[in-house]
């Protein structure tokens, strides 16, 4: 379990960073926080020729709040963003999600960013970035573009991210006004990647009735998928919703994968079940705001 | 008197260094040593056509790479049997390179020495091997069923069948009134220590001597094992275990193919060579244990009394077996517990097949057993409807049947004979702490809630401190420290305090002044090793019977000094008085003085014993014809017999009605090991078998796929539970004193693991109101038997069991 030869690339600046990554090509990989990259490159599931390490690159750990949202820079900490209060305060799905990343120590390392480039459909800030509608913004060379979350996500682990391109931040917009998130989900253990997650997002008009109810999954879908649920509770207010038939709506909807920790049938069983959960908590913490 | 140490909390002296990163580990050693990794086989079942290593001949850095056909002589043969046994039927072991079969994923078929572990891993990935695959057998039922073999040679894949019996079973059962039979699984699951396998060998050319430091759980049986394939003699051969990052038996098992290849490569390079083993070849290349299928049969009266037990046992070797038939004759014999069987008759088949090799993992075949007899237990109850805790007091050998015959020969190759305990005692003990009597109304109040809690008891015996022997070396440096030696190894059990607490009160010396060695063959060569709950037991009760003579000696020779009767003299402090006159009295390190007469004074101390000092009593000779110089006691304990341990878990779950999750809300704990030498390791020592057996139950399996290849060979998929997923264990004592050894003792290292399946296995079952019968569970597997059950396939409780009992009932 140690790696295979590589050339390793240290920048400083961003200009630098793009300039190696449009050098070393197809051949080259971003190293961020390393936590899913260093495990693949031990375990020799990768053997990239560069590693470009963008941890000295000034300028990009950034966790910035406005009224849009928050913007995350490629090298805050899933650490930083959860710890930011102001963060949570206007896009609580964050905090919500990030307590379930892995675990402290891992968070401290491994970058939010990181982790959407990563593209893992079993990452919640995927989830989280799909369902509030995102978006990254790329940089190479050539210039930047910002990719909407239901462009960037393509495949597992798979992004429309182009070779020579550096993610240098994220947008995790602030729901809508009137708006409560929830983000539920089941691992076998603490902290591990859940066999079925979902995030959810309930809007409610000024007199508590739900206008919109969105959520998103993780773990049972090839891409972060986003279902809108809004019919099953509609007009109805979160104490007399029924929210197990907006769960029950999904079923159909979704057709996950087997694995060695859960079989397709339960996955799809645990996404109602979580379904109802985090429409349920979403809705109240709704009310709350 | 000073304060007796045996049986004080003692806070463990180890662990400071060993929390704070001052461990010295296999591969903390050896830093300039050249590097080795292995190419190892990718298929379950395949023939070598052919090696190409001209790949990795290029390779900046590379040494040497090596294949069977450089071996000779008893390299080049198969691996030792190490534990032989009658039942065995076609005992196959692996060679040290693989010859011309593989068996199983990692098996070990090139080996490559490097300048460090990223350039062997290199040119590991350039070499080429070409197999001729062949049909893997994976699992216990293909095994039994052998359409297809593993070995060579043979008809089927028996690799040991063993029936002891004890009265007539078979007619006890067919006799009785009422009669059930219960099909019972248990999957693979494995050790896992923090710190893989590792060995680091040094050859002295000059001194024909070669230096081993190994990470394994016997010294002395590398020492032997390394010297017999190197064409060695024992007395060439030095063992030095370092601290070890966790055994938990898998590194009982030598000599491992990487264990002889890395000392035979250093001789052969003339430089030192380490391997230290990644987390992925642990996984694959190491050990597993577990995996059964138990056929139940039983017999019992109206009040639940056992009549007649008959079990069936398939289990699963793996693909070679080198380490005997320990697991499954332990399975055998551990699974009667506390009870009088009636009659019983137990038969195994040990099976190969093409996964990792199959050698005791802590609890070594007792989870299975008590999983079969305690899952046995609950069926009779369920089938009278009578109270669970109810059935197992009917069936208790009770204190004064003590020492108690159960008629079969245990895995030491001597009589099952139990030698103390009070079951019944142990079982109102538990009841009360876990609140047995009155759980049905929490039952019944959460269920009323909606909620899903159960509750499960389980109880066992285990046997511990099999011999043959240990030693133990206690020396008095003339500084008055005191040295003390066994040749067992440690593995974080915390012996250098524990056996520093025994020799302080045999010696009447501070804790302070006593340092402990284990696993070194030069301060003690003559061992056995750590395994089976032995290392207090054995070793605990060597280092007693070294430190009583070495008192002894000390106050022959300090009476002589002070004049006095050897009678009247104490040792207290490290200082050696007259009984009631403490001012008459002289420094243990001053007897050490005293006890080697010297010629030569190179410090104050050694004055005092030089031939010009002292009055000399011409009438002898210096050193008395039958006594020997220095300060020192060695002494060997060897015992009768095992000596049996045993306890009872009771656990509370809640398992979610809509998720399946399966939480654990109490796991309560009767332990009775004898007496305690220390309170603190013994909890923790439960604490860490109770966090293995929630493991076993509830996370950990070994999934090989049919084609042979373990699909979760990371920490990512092998769910051994984080803190997160480990209870809080409530623990109340017993104890009951060992007649068989000086302290007393039994083991406790196994102790917490035993009963884990079948206690939580209860509890599920008790919340969901059918059967349980394959463990591990997981809420996938528990959502999918609701199904079942809810479709009706599966029976309620009770009853659920009843198949062919029905007719009596
Ligand atoms: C034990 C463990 C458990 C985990 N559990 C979870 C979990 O439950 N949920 C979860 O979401 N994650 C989990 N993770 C993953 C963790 O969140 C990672 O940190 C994250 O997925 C990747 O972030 P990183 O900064 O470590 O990226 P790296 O490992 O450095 O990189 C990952 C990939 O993204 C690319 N990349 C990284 N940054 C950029 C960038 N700025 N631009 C372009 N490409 C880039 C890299 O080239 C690489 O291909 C776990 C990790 C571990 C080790």
């Amino acid at each position: 379990m140690k790696p295979p030869p590589f050339a390793y690339h240290a920048p400083t600046t961003l200009a630098e960073a793009l300039d190696a990554l449009a050098d070393v090509g197809t051949d080259g990989k971003v190293l961020a926080g390393g936590q899913s990259l260093i495990p693949l490159l031990n375990m020799r599931l990768a053997a990239p020729g560069h590693l470009v390490d963008v941890n000295g690159v000034a300028g990009l750990d950034h966790v910035s709040v406005d009224a849009s949202g928050v913007r995350v820079g490629a090298l805050a900490r899933h650490a930083d963003v959860e710890a930011d209060d102001d963060a949570a305060a206007a896009v609580p799905l964050l905090r919500q999600g990030l307590r379930l990343v892995a675990h402290p120590v891992i968070r401290n390392r491994g970058t939010t960013v990181g982790s959407l480039a990563h593209a893992d459909p079993s990452a919640e800030m995927t989830a989280a970035l799909a369902l509030l509608g995102g978006s990254v913004t790329a940089a190479s060379t050539a210039g930047r573009r910002t990719i909407s979350a239901a462009d960037f996500f393509v495949g597992p682990l798979e992004s429309s991210l182009r070779t020579g391109e550096l993610l240098v931040d994220a947008h995790f917009p602030r729901p809508p006004a009137g708006s409560g998130t929830a983000f539920t989900e089941l691992a076998r253990r603490h902290g591990d990647y859940a066999m079925c997650g979902v995030a959810a997002l309930v809007t409610l008009d000024d007199d508590l009735r739900v206008t919109a109810a969105r959520a998103a999954y993780l773990s049972v879908a090839p891409v972060p998928l986003v279902l809108d649920l809004t019919e099953a509770v509609a007009g109805r207010t979160p104490d007399t919703a029924d929210f197990d038939a907006a769960g029950r709506l999904v079923r159909g909807r979704l057709d996950p994968e087997g694995d060695i920790h859960a079989t397709a049938e339960y996955r799809a069983h645990l996404a109602e079940v979580l379904t109802a959960r985090a429409l349920r908590e979403a809705a109240g913490n709704a009310v709350r705001r | 008197m000073a304060t007796r140490m045996f049986g004080m909390p003692v806070q463990r002296t180890e662990d400071e260094r060993l929390i704070t990163g001052k461990g010295g580990y296999l591969d903390d050693l050896g830093a300039g040593a050249y590097a080795a990794a292995f190419v190892r086989s990718p298929h379950a079942h395949a023939r070598v056509r052919d090696i190409d290593v001209t790949g990795a001949l290029d390779v900046e850095g590379l040494v040497a790479v090596y294949t069977h056909e450089d071996l000779s002589g008893p390299m080049a043969e198969p691996l030792p049997l190490l534990i032989p046994h009658p039942a065995i039927l076609d005992g196959r072991t692996p060679y040290a390179l693989a010859k011309e079969y593989v068996h199983y994923v990692g098996e070990p078929v090139v080996m490559v020495v490097a300048r460090d572990r990223y350039v062997a891993e290199d040119a590991v990935g350039r070499i080429a091997v070409d197999y001729e695959t062949l049909d893997p057998v994976v699992g216990i039922e293909a095994a039994a069923r052998a359409e297809r073999v593993v070995h060579a040679g043979m008809s089927d894949n028996v690799a040991a069948h063993l029936v002891q019996e004890v009265g007539d079973a078979r007619a006890a059962i067919a006799a009785a009134p009422n009669r059930i039979e219960l099909d019972l699984d248990i999957e693979r699951s494995a050790c896992t220590p923090m710190e893989g396998r590792g060995v680091y060998a040094r050859w002295d050319g000059r001194d024909a001597m070669l230096r081993l430091y190994s990470s394994t759980q016997t010294a002395s049986g590398v020492r032997a094992a390394v010297a017999a394939k190197l064409g060695l003699q024992l007395g060439q051969v030095e063992v030095v275990v370092p601290d070890v990052g966790g055994g938990f038996g898998v590194k009982i098992v030598h000599p491992w193919p990487e264990e002889l290849m890395v000392p035979w490569a250093a001789r052969a390079l003339g430089h030192e060579v380490k391997w230290a083993e990644d987390r992925r070849e642990h996984f694959t290349a190491a050990a597993h244990e577990r995996a059964q299928r138990q056929h139940v049969t039983v017999g019992f009266d109206d009040e639940g009394r056992l009549l007649g037990l008959d079990v069936d046992i398939l289990h699963d070797n793996g693909a070679y077996l080198p380490y005997g038939i320990i697991v499954p004759i332990v399975t055998s014999t551990q699974l009667l517990g506390p009870y009088k069987p009636g009659a019983y008759r137990v038969e195994f088949r040990s099976l190969y097949t093409t996964t990792a090799i199959v050698t005791p993992y802590r609890g070594a075949g007792r989870p299975q057993g008590v999983f079969a007899m305690e899952r046995t237990m609950d069926a009779i109850a369920a089938h009278l409807g009578m109270d669970r805790a109810d059935v197992r007091a009917a069936n208790f050998i009770q204190p004064e049947e003590m020492p108690y015959d159960q008629g079969l020969l245990f895995q030491d190759g001597r009589p099952l004979i139990y030698d103390s305990g009070d079951y019944p005692a142990s079982l109102e003990k538990i009841k009360k702490l876990v609140g047995w009597d009155d759980f049905t109304a929490y039952r019944d109040a959460a269920r009323a809630e909606g909620r899903k809690v159960g509750i499960g008891l389980a109880c066992y015996v285990e046997g511990t401190g099999p011999g043959p022997y240990e030693g133990g070396h206690v020396q008095v440096e003339t500084s008055g420290k005191v040295r003390v030696a066994t040749g067992l190894t440690t593995q974080g059990q915390g012996h250098q305090t524990a056996l520093a607490q025994i020799v302080a009160d045999e010696l009447g010396v501070p804790m302070s002044d006593i340092s402990v060695t284990t696993g070194d063959t030069r301060r003690m060569p003559y061992s056995v090793g750590t395994f089976a709950s032995r290392g207090a037991v054995m070793s605990g009760s060597a280092v007693a019977l070294a430190a009583r003579r070495l008192k002894e000696k000390a106050l022959r020779i300090a009476a002589d000094a002070l004049e006095a009767d050897a009678e009247d003299l104490e040792i207290v402090d490290g200082r050696v008085q007259v009984r009631g006159t403490p001012s008459a009295g002289i420094e243990l390190g001053t007897v050490a003085v005293l006890s080697n007469p010297l010629r030569y004074a190179f410090d104050e101390a050694s004055k005092a014993a030089t031939q010009f000092t002292g009055a000399a009593d011409y009438t002898r000779p210096p050193v008395a014809a039958d006594d020997e110089p220095g300060l020192e006691g060695t002494d060997f304990y060897s015992p009768l017999r095992s000596t049996f341990a045993s306890g009872m878990h009771a656990v509370v779950v809640e398992t979610d009605p809509e998720t399946a999750e399966i939480r654990i809300l109490r796991y309560c704990v009767v332990h009775d090991c004898g007496k305690l030498v220390n309170p603190l390791i013994v909890e923790g020592q439960v604490h860490g078998g109770v966090a293995q057996g929630v493991a076993g139950a509830l996370y950990e399996r070994m999934e090989y796929d049919s084609g042979g290849q373990l699909l979760n060979a990371s920490f990512m998929d092998f769910l051994m539970p984080y803190a997160s997923e480990v209870p809080k264990v409530e623990i109340d004592h017993l104890e009951t004193p060992s007649p068989l050894n000086p302290l007393g003792i039994k083991g406790a290292g196994e102790a917490g693991v035993i009963p884990g399946a079948a206690v939580i296995a209860a509890a599920v079952e008790d919340a969901e109101g059918f059967a349980i019968t394959r463990m591990p569970v997981s809420p996938s597997e528990l959502f999918h038997l609701r199904r079942r059950f809810d479709k009706g396939g599966i029976a309620p409780l009770p009853g659920a069991y009843s198949r062919t009992g029905e007719a009596n009932a």
